[in-house]
């Protein structure tokens, strides 16, 4: 393709139930190796909008794209459902309850998908588990089964599970909101260090000061709208919009 | 009449056949009840609509009528239609869909059960619908219900002795041959029913050990 275009683009982002509307005309890019944060109020739509990038929770109008391709294009049910397992293996996810695989060890947890889709040997697979642990620190866990974990390691390893697809992007919804806040450092510095790498991530958070320290740029999302964004020394330190400077001064306030 | 327990010995080999066969049926049908409700459940969850409803009518046939008038149906019945199963098969054909429409009651309610996020994680790594459902959801509510389809396994190894009637020399027919011969019904049935005890127990541990197996996976 000789045009150039934005790694990931959201046009027009529109979502609702019934009357309800979530997302209302929600248009963003993000570049290669960016890292976003979404904040904002619960309710606000955060969410929905990074579950929309995977078409997890599809919208009702407006386009998906990743490198080039539509993600949510219109396809009759059959070719879509080819479609979408495609680009999905191109996007991992991380889940704020982990939803690791009860029934099947960490090390089965990781190979699971890349053995079912990418026919890889039972060999490599363990390579690949072994390589993936190894970078979120928990390759000493690779036969033990989710339930004997703390939360933290949990997330370690579905982060794990996420990059063994080798994904071009990765989406994070609120990862650590789960986790007690002694574990919640643990999974931040694994995500610090895939910054590190220049994996492209979307992150929906509540913590404001991860979002500053890690992120290129920060996104306020209000009512299905975004209401502010920009680098996060701006958003955090001179927001423009009131109901940004409300929603930061409740949350610094919490937070100390 | 005495009772007089010396009767048995001349019968060891017939009754140890008949506990072979019982064995080998109740085997089959549990395989083919389990994974029958396997099938079964996903259909009634996630099949479409034309498929649905007639397997929902069969279900409702299995869970609705009695056993014994569906092991004559499959034997006599089908026969008779030009469909003539070996009495061995018919057995295990409505011993196994008997359950196997139970089992998939058990596994319904258990597939319902699961956790929403399990599907969602296995989607977003891009497997599809059904491999989601065999290798995350089916696997989950298989091991949830475990003991109650256990429960199921050993209800059909006692109802295996229906199939006596339709002259598979299972344990009760094999008792019943050896009451033919010596008119001594309280010794053969009374040695039948020890024989499915002992069944019964083996299966139990069967059960237990692949109930043990699934401890930590949850």
């Amino acid at each position: 393709m000789t045009q150039t275009h934005p790694f990931v683009e959201i046009r027009h982002a529109q979502k609702s139930y019934g009357k309800l509307e979530v997302l209302k005309d929600i248009s963003l890019t993000v570049e290669r190796g960016q890292i976003v944060a979404i904040i904002g109020p619960s309710g606000s739509g955060k969410s929905t909008l990074l579950r929309a990038i995977n078409d997890l929770d599809p919208l009702t109008a407006g386009e998906v794209w990743l490198d080039g391709l539509q993600v949510n294009k219109s396809l009759p049910h059959r070719q879509y459902e080819k479609h979408i397992n495609e680009m999905r293996q191109q996007i991992g996810m991380v889940f704020q309850h982990f939803n690791l695989f009860p029934h099947l060890t960490v090390r089965e947890n990781v190979t699971m998908a890349p053995k079912l889709l990418k026919k890889i040997t039972d060999k490599e697979a363990d390579t690949l588990a072994e390589e993936q642990l190894d970078h979120v620190g928990m390759l000493e866990r690779i036969d033990y089964y989710p339930s004997q974990l703390s939360g933290g390691q949990k997330q370690r390893v579905a982060i794990a599970r996420a990059l063994a697809m080798k994904p071009k992007l990765m989406l994070f919804d609120e990862a650590t909101s789960a986790l007690d806040p002694e574990l919640v450092e643990e999974v931040n510095l694994v995500m610090k260090k895939l910054a590190e790498e220049h994996m492209t991530m979307i992150i929906v958070t509540h913590e404001m000061d991860f979002a500053a320290s890690v992120c290129d740029r920060v996104i306020f999302m209000d009512k299905g709208l975004v209401v502010e964004e920009g680098p996060p020394e701006l958003v955090f330190k001179n927001p423009t919009q009131e109901r940004t400077q409300a929603f930061l001064r409740k949350h610094l306030e919490g937070a100390k | 009449m005495g009772l007089d327990f010396s009767v048995i010995p001349p019968f060891y080999g017939t009754l140890a056949l008949g506990v072979l066969w019982t064995i080998a049926i109740t085997a089959a049908s549990a395989v083919l009840s389990f994974f029958g409700g396997i099938l079964l459940a996903v259909v009634a969850l996630y099949g479409p609509l034309l498929v649905r409803l007639p397997f929902r009518f069969v279900a409702w046939l299995f869970m609705g009528t009695p056993l014994l008038l569906q092991l004559f149906l499959i034997y006599f019945g089908l026969a008779q239609i030009g469909v003539d199963l070996p009495a061995f098969v018919a057995g295990v054909i409505g011993l196994g869909f008997h359950y196997a429409v139970y089992n998939s009651e058990l596994i319904q309610t258990a597939m319902v059960a699961v956790d929403k996020g399990q599907m969602e994680a296995a989607r977003t790594l891009g497997l599809s619908r059904r491999q989601a459902l065999m290798r995350v959801v089916v696997p989950q509510a298989v091991r949830d219900v475990l003991p109650p389809i256990g429960n199921n396994m050993i209800a059909l190894l006692k109802d295996s002795a229906l199939v006596s009637v339709i002259g598979v020399s299972e344990l009760t027919l094999s008792a019943q041959l050896a009451i033919g011969r010596t008119y001594r019904p309280f010794e053969f049935y009374a040695a039948a029913a020890v024989l499915y005890y002992v069944i019964n127990l083996g299966m139990e541990a069967v059960l237990r050990g692949f109930e043990k197996r699934n401890r930590l996976s949850r």
